[in-house]
């Protein structure tokens, strides 16, 4: 069978994984997984490596979605609760809402687009190597911490609301706080005072804008905003970069000489 | 001598007799305190910090090292390790970094317990004629076990946690690849193998070279989440989950860009040369709910087939903190005691926080035992476990096996200097220049450790058997086997041991 629906009502979170796992086992030419009445359950899509999956979820999954995940593609009609894309490794998480509390948290590789907000402490301790690239983007607006402790990857705010319109000016505070890689890149501006500790505004350039267009054109597809993609990309943007590769070099004396 | 305010803390010094001026210990020392000049050897002694290498390789035997060359003026107060600090923090103004564990001159409890013996009434055994049973399993233990009778056949219908079997209740203790060099993880890992019993990667992830060793390691989730692949976590025999570190509870780790090598990088999915940073907290964990949340959520990943262990510091609310990791899925506690080691702590950390592993163990066993819980999750303890008698009386006081870290470093060579945070370990253990790490030969290095192990193993049993024991498990939380030796009533009441003589 390509495509496996399984009705989530009144099932265990663990109920429900081994049946995911089950349908993955049975089915080797599985496309398809599509989730209903989804109501709070965790851990949908945990460390999942089947590349050619997309895993369609109808309500609300509960906290890490998608956690530790390497290649499937995870698509959420409703809202998601916190940490989805923690540690995940490759793949793509599209939530048609909003997202909680450490979305995106320690990510490695992949891509995760939410329509709407974000909770606190989005993109923390993001890490990119090599071609893995994590990239998160975002919608409407991120509350605060965004990208802190940034290692690598990317961070994309459009900062838009249901209809596309602007939100005008981001509220979020301590905006890449220790970040020592990756960039963040917030459609608006940005005053200095919302940066944290290590983080800095750097010139967007012609490469940030490449660096970004496909993420944009990306989410667009994802969300019906196709019409809106070039006004959203051909507008002002803010690059927060670190300081530093090395935020900590100075921080220690050694106690020996 | 490099001028200095400081005066040196060692002083290396060569018998001109005796030096043939090979030039041998300007090649041996990583520090730079010898240089060949034409016929002599000059010595820069503020950067010796005795860790002995040039003593052990010079071939003509002909060097020595003094402690404190110069006096300071005495004063009981201002210690010269104080006005050490003082001095080189009023010239950086940085925090001071230290390596291994603490140096504070507090009471070893290890050391003021004994043990009892048999005599006369309870014969002891003798572990050459009797079996020993050392074999610890460390993993969730059932509450009660359930039996479906079929005819004349028994089955066990309790559906059994997954166990990790020890042949000895010693395993090495996490150390990352990165603060450590691959020579000495690959020492550890066959040593570990050999001796039935496991190793931690630390939270630098798992480098391919210990592969054929992963049925005996147990892979490490730290606040980094380094390397942590789905890949890393179902090849590890166990999921230990780091939350805190006993030479530095409180605070996360910073792994310097220097040793953030090409094969480090690979390891921990960084890029080469940056800085790797773990936080103070799992972000995603900000209570207890949420580390239930995490140890679920790897068990989700391996589908409920590891241990998960949730590893935290010694604090002052150590027992309270195991009830929750007790209740949540985990399979066991890790208590590291402020004696812990570490490749890299701020020195006030290492020195002044955290609460001694004897404490601990005795706290934590009798809070989970007060909450009915102690027979269905493991304790291992560590920090600054030293030898035989440490680990007897470890179990003794309740715990169910040991880590052990700077013992088995101790077996490769290292000599406790504490420099391990500058990348320059002459050993080769704690560094990741290649021209040092091939000091160490992974065959030697696991004889060595899987020796130390072994000699433990066998005083273990010695000591059992005098105990009129037979079984590691019936010596575990037997605190009728310890009494203290100059402590006070408080203290021996929180052990939960007599004072000898009672």
């Amino acid at each position: 069978m390509e495509v496996i629906e399984i009705d989530a009502k009144n099932m265990h979170y663990r109920e429900l994984n081994e049946k995911i796992h089950q349908a993955i086992k049975e089915n080797p030419d599985l496309k398809k997984i599509i989730l209903r009445n989804v109501l709070g359950q965790r851990f949908i899509g945990n460390s999942l490596r089947k590349k050619d999956l997309t895993i369609e979820i109808y309500g609300t999954p509960g906290g890490d979605l998608g956690m530790f995940m390497s290649g499937p593609t995870i698509i959420v009609y409703g809202n998601c609760e916190f940490a989805p894309g923690n540690t995940m490794d490759d793949g793509k998480i599209i939530i048609h809402g909003n997202s909680g509390d450490v979305t995106a948290h320690s990510m490695r590789g992949g891509k995760v687009f939410v329509r709407g907000d974000v909770g606190y402490r989005s993109g923390i301790h993001m890490k990119a190597y090599k071609e893995k690239v994590p990239t998160l983007v975002i919608g409407g607006t991120a509350k605060d911490f965004l990208g802190e402790y940034m290692a690598g990857g990317k961070i994309v705010v459009l900062n838009i609301d249901k209809e596309g319109k602007d939100l005008g000016k981001i509220k979020g505070k301590m905006i890449g706080t220790g970040i020592h890689g990756g960039a963040i890149y917030i459609r608006g501006e940005i005053n200095k005072k919302q940066l944290g500790v290590a983080a800095d505004i750097k010139p967007f350039t012609e490469e940030d804008l490449k660096n970004i267009e496909n993420d944009v054109k990306e989410f667009c597809q994802y969300f019906g905003l196709e019409d809106k993609f070039e006004s959203l990309l051909y507008s002002k943007w803010t690059k927060i970069a670190p300081i530093s590769k090395r935020p900590f070099g100075k921080l220690y004396t050694p106690d020996l000489f | 001598m490099i001028p200095s305010y400081v005066p040196p803390k060692y002083t290396p010094v060569i018998d001109k007799k005796k030096c043939m001026v090979c030039g041998r210990c300007t090649i041996e020392c990583s520090w730079g305190v010898y240089r060949k000049d034409g016929k002599r050897i000059i010595i820069y002694p503020n950067r010796c910090g005795a860790c002995h290498r040039c003593v052990s390789m010079c071939p003509r035997d002909a060097i020595t090292i003094i402690e404190e060359p110069v006096d300071w003026r005495s004063h009981p107060l201002w210690t010269v390790d104080i006005r050490r600090d003082n001095l080189n923090q009023a010239k950086t103004g940085k925090i001071l970094l230290s390596g291994q564990g603490n140096t504070m001159d507090h009471p070893i409890y290890f050391d003021r317990i004994v043990l009892d013996a048999c005599q006369v009434t309870n014969p002891s055994i003798d572990p050459l004629r009797e079996p020993m049973e050392l074999r610890t399993y460390i993993g969730k233990k059932p509450k009660q076990l359930e039996f479906e009778f079929e005819d004349s056949k028994i089955k066990l219908k309790t559906k059994i946690a997954p166990n990790l079997k020890l042949e000895t209740p010693i395993m090495i203790a996490h150390m990352s690849y990165g603060a450590l060099s691959l020579n000495a993880h690959l020492s550890f890992a066959k040593a570990v193998k050999e001796c039935g019993t496991f190793m931690g990667t630390g939270e630098g992830g798992l480098p391919k070279e210990l592969y054929p060793y992963a049925d005996h390691i147990i892979t490490q989730v730290a606040s980094g989440r380094f390397g942590v692949t789905p890949e890393y976590l179902e090849k590890g025999a166990a999921i230990e989950i780091k939350i805190g570190q006993g030479a530095k509870p409180g605070i996360g780790g910073h792994l310097p860009g220097e040793k953030v090598t090409a094969n480090i990088s690979a390891t921990r999915m960084i890029p080469e040369g940056s800085d790797a940073i773990s936080p103070a907290p799992h972000h995603d964990i900000y209570s207890i709910e949420d580390l239930a949340q995490l140890v679920r959520s790897l068990k989700e990943a391996t589908r409920w087939k590891k241990p998960v262990f949730v590893k935290i510091a010694a604090v002052h609310n150590a027992p309270a903190i195991a009830v929750g990791i007790a209740t949540s899925d985990a399979d066991a506690v890790v208590i590291d005691g402020y004696r812990g080691g570490t490749g890299a702590a701020p020195k006030v950390f290492r020195d002044h926080v955290g609460i001694p592993i004897e404490m601990a163990i005795a706290a934590v066993d009798r809070r989970l035992r007060e909450e009915g819980l102690r027979n269905e999750i493991s304790i291992i303890a560590s920090g600054g476990i030293r030898c035989s008698a440490d680990v007897f009386k470890a179990i003794a006081l309740g715990a169910d096996a040991v880590y052990i870290g700077t013992a088995a470093m101790v077996a490769l060579g290292c000599r406790v200097c504490g420099r391990c945070y500058t990348g320059l370990c002459a050993w080769g253990i704690a560094t990741q220049r290649p021209e040092l790490v091939k000091r160490i030969d992974p065959e030697e290095g696991a004889r060595r450790v899987a020796n130390l192990i072994k000699a433990w193993t066998h005083e273990i049993k010695e000591l059992l058997g005098a105990n009129g024991i037979n079984s590691i498990e019936s010596l575990r939380g037997n605190r009728d086997r310890l009494r203290g030796v100059g402590l006070t009533e408080k203290e021996l009441e929180i052990l939960g041991i007599k004072a000898a003589g009672e």
